[in-house]
């Protein structure tokens, strides 16, 4: 200290010298940060209230049967989103049950089969599935698969199973290609490197002490993954499912190009249908500004994002559960 | 319990169907991209980056989608990285434990997975309607809404990543939070959060459905953020439902222009973080 500065003089000194640079440019920091944050769950709050608000004149118009009602005729202005929602869920169902088992066997490939080089290439393979745009699945699925499905594999279907009652109805009507099953395939074939990565990464956190006692009594490479892997990360696993079937519900480029965009109702997997996200791509150009039309597609939206949104959070409930509990 | 050979046998079963499973799902990516080879570079010519959208006929290319892409994913960059990288950091060092950080990153997942039209929806109902039109901006702030979550993700885990003991290090020393975030944490993890970057880049890149009612698409030359403004997948969607050959011709060379360009940056990306973990 310097004897020469008087008392109070030495105090502001040391003040200064000692003043942390940060006083006044953290809390401003601290701030952004925060507001950044906050941001985030502000962007969804004001997502649900515009969808709803903007969907609210069709709830008004229509009462609570919007939901269910079957209608979609733009020259009646009579609009339901019975058709939509059923195709939604019908083609997201179809996408579930065939990528499951296919993302069952492909995580056990990947963590039980695979040697060791080859792994990770054809893990990064199958995650290159996830990163095509969804519009490119739609010009493959239109171009390629729907001729194929029309002419190869409809045919033979209509003719063996479509006599058979009861179950004859999901396969009715004639081989247009375009349809429910086209849409549920191109989805499966999306939704698969999602389901399939959040499957490996629960294999991987199996104790390798639990399986190695499997493999100790003699069980086979299957007997463990089937009785101590997929057991012990079942949680998570139906949330990766979830996620699957979440993301599946939202597809819209790739639907809107192999769904046939038919807004009528039909239990027929070869029946063009129309799911929520295919309508509103479809049908927004032809709806003006404050029309009735306009509105319904606002309220199929807020419909949607409802579902969505209960499936997602249901999905990263359970993975999170089992990865962080 | 079944005999030994039948268990044998079991076993051997699914790994020959789940080695199959595995090889089908290589093939159709191969079946994906022979398709997009061999249909769109017959038509990638020099006319697909040297000449507008034209009608039928006429020649035209995808010169003004091309740049009106470039535009608009650049805005959505500039607009989305600095609130997801704030947002990622507020989450891996200010929220760690909070409430409002769960909520933060519950949120945010959702945002990551949510059907994109409806992004493009919410967008339309908020800038489109009140300020009376379609425009660049409203398609960059679409993308950007879906930039953000990716850049969030990313940011959080790097920054999980680089050990407490340096940020302790350099607080030890009287660092502030700012600097110890900005030439400390954000430091150690630069090659993650390009990452991220890139790979929100990628997803912004192929999106369709968000800008179908927000930037709607420009057939004449525009380089306006306030006017209706063209983009490479709303070119394709236009032209591959179209009945003329020259323009699904386009749309084939346009798919195969954006898939090679996301797919790279997704390798790229996957080979810097995997050299990280």
């Amino acid at each position: 200290m310097d004897a020469t500065l008087s008392g109070t003089e030495a105090t502001t000194a040391l003040k200064a010298a000692h003043k942390p640079t940060g006083r006044i440019s953290d809390p401003i920091f601290v701030g952004i940060l925060w507001g950044c944050g906050l941001l985030v769950l502000l962007l969804l709050g004001l997502i649900i209230a515009m969808l709803f608000e903007g969907g609210l004149p069709a709830l008004r118009e229509f009462g609570i049967s919007f939901l269910w009602s079957t209608s979609w005729n733009p020259v009646t202005e009579k609009f339901g989103a019975g058709v939509m929602v059923f195709g939604t869920v019908f083609s997201a169902v179809i996408a579930v049950i065939v990528a499951l088992p296919l993302s069952f066997g492909i995580a056990f490939f990947l963590t039980e089969i695979a040697a060791g080089p080859l792994r990770r290439p054809i893990g990064v393979a199958i995650q290159l599935l996830a990163a095509i745009p969804s519009i490119i699945y739609g010009m493959w699925g239109f171009f390629i698969v729907v001729p194929l499905i029309a002419a190869y594999v409809q045919p033979p279907l209509i003719e063996w199973l479509g006599p058979i009652p009861l179950l004859g109805a999901l396969f009715q009507g004639p081989p247009l290609g375009a349809g429910m099953l086209t849409a549920g395939l191109i989805l499966a074939l999306m939704i698969l490197p999602f389901i399939t990565a959040m499957f490996v990464e629960v294999l991987e956190s199996v104790p390798p002490m639990l399986k190695e006692s499997a493999y100790g009594v003699g069980a086979t490479t299957y007997e463990v993954y089937r009785n101590v892997s997929v057991p012990y990360g079942r949680t998570a696993m139906v949330g990766a499912v979830m996620l699957g079937l979440g993301r599946a519900l939202g597809e819209t480029m790739a639907v809107t190009f192999v769904i046939g965009n038919a807004t009528r109702m039909s239990a027929s997997l070869f029946a063009p249908g129309a799911t929520i996200a295919s309508t509103i791509a479809n049908e927004f150009p032809e709806a003006s500004i404050g029309s009735l039309k306009l509105q319904s597609l606002m309220q199929l939206g807020f419909i949607l994002f409802v579902i969505s949104f209960i499936v997602l959070a249901l999905s990263r409930m359970l993975v999170r559960s089992k990865l962080e509990g | 319990m079944a005999s030994l050979a039948r268990r044998r046998a079991t076993d051997y079963t699914v790994k020959a169907l789940s080695t199959g499973f595995a090889a089908l799902s290589l093939v159709l990516l191969a079946w994906i991209l022979w398709t997009l080879l061999a249909r769109g570079l017959p038509a990638l010519g020099p006319h697909v980056f040297t000449r507008i959208t034209l009608p039928p006929g006429a020649g035209g290319g995808l010169l003004n989608a091309i740049v009106g892409s470039l535009i608009q994913i650049g805005v959505a960059l500039i607009i989305g990285t600095p609130i997801g990288l704030m947002c990622g950091t507020f989450l891996a060092e200010n929220g760690r434990n909070t409430q409002v950080g769960s909520a933060v990153r519950f949120v945010n997942d959702v945002l990551l997975s949510a059907p994109s039209i409806l992004i493009g929806l919410f967008v339309y109902q908020l800038l489109v309607v009140p300020f009376g039109g379609f425009s660049g901006w409203a398609g960059s702030i679409a993308l950007a809404i879906l930039v953000i979550p990716v850049v969030v993700r990313t940011t959080e885990d790097m920054l999980n990543l680089v050990p407490i003991g340096l940020r302790e290090a350099a607080f030890a020393l009287g660092a502030p939070q700012w600097k110890v975030v900005t030439m400390i944490t954000w430091r150690a993890a630069r090659a993650g959060i390009v990452t991220g970057i890139l790979l929100s880049l990628a997803r912004a890149a192929g999106e369709t459905a968000p800008l179908l009612f927000t930037s709607l698409g420009n057939n004449g030359w525009s380089v306006s953020l306030d006017a209706p403004m063209a983009s490479l997948p709303i070119a394709i969607y236009q032209y591959a439902a179209s009945p003329f050959e020259d323009w699904v011709a386009l749309a084939w060379a346009g798919a195969l222009l954006i898939t090679a360009g996301v797919l790279a940056l997704n390798v790229v990306s996957r080979l810097v973080l995997a050299k990280m973990k």
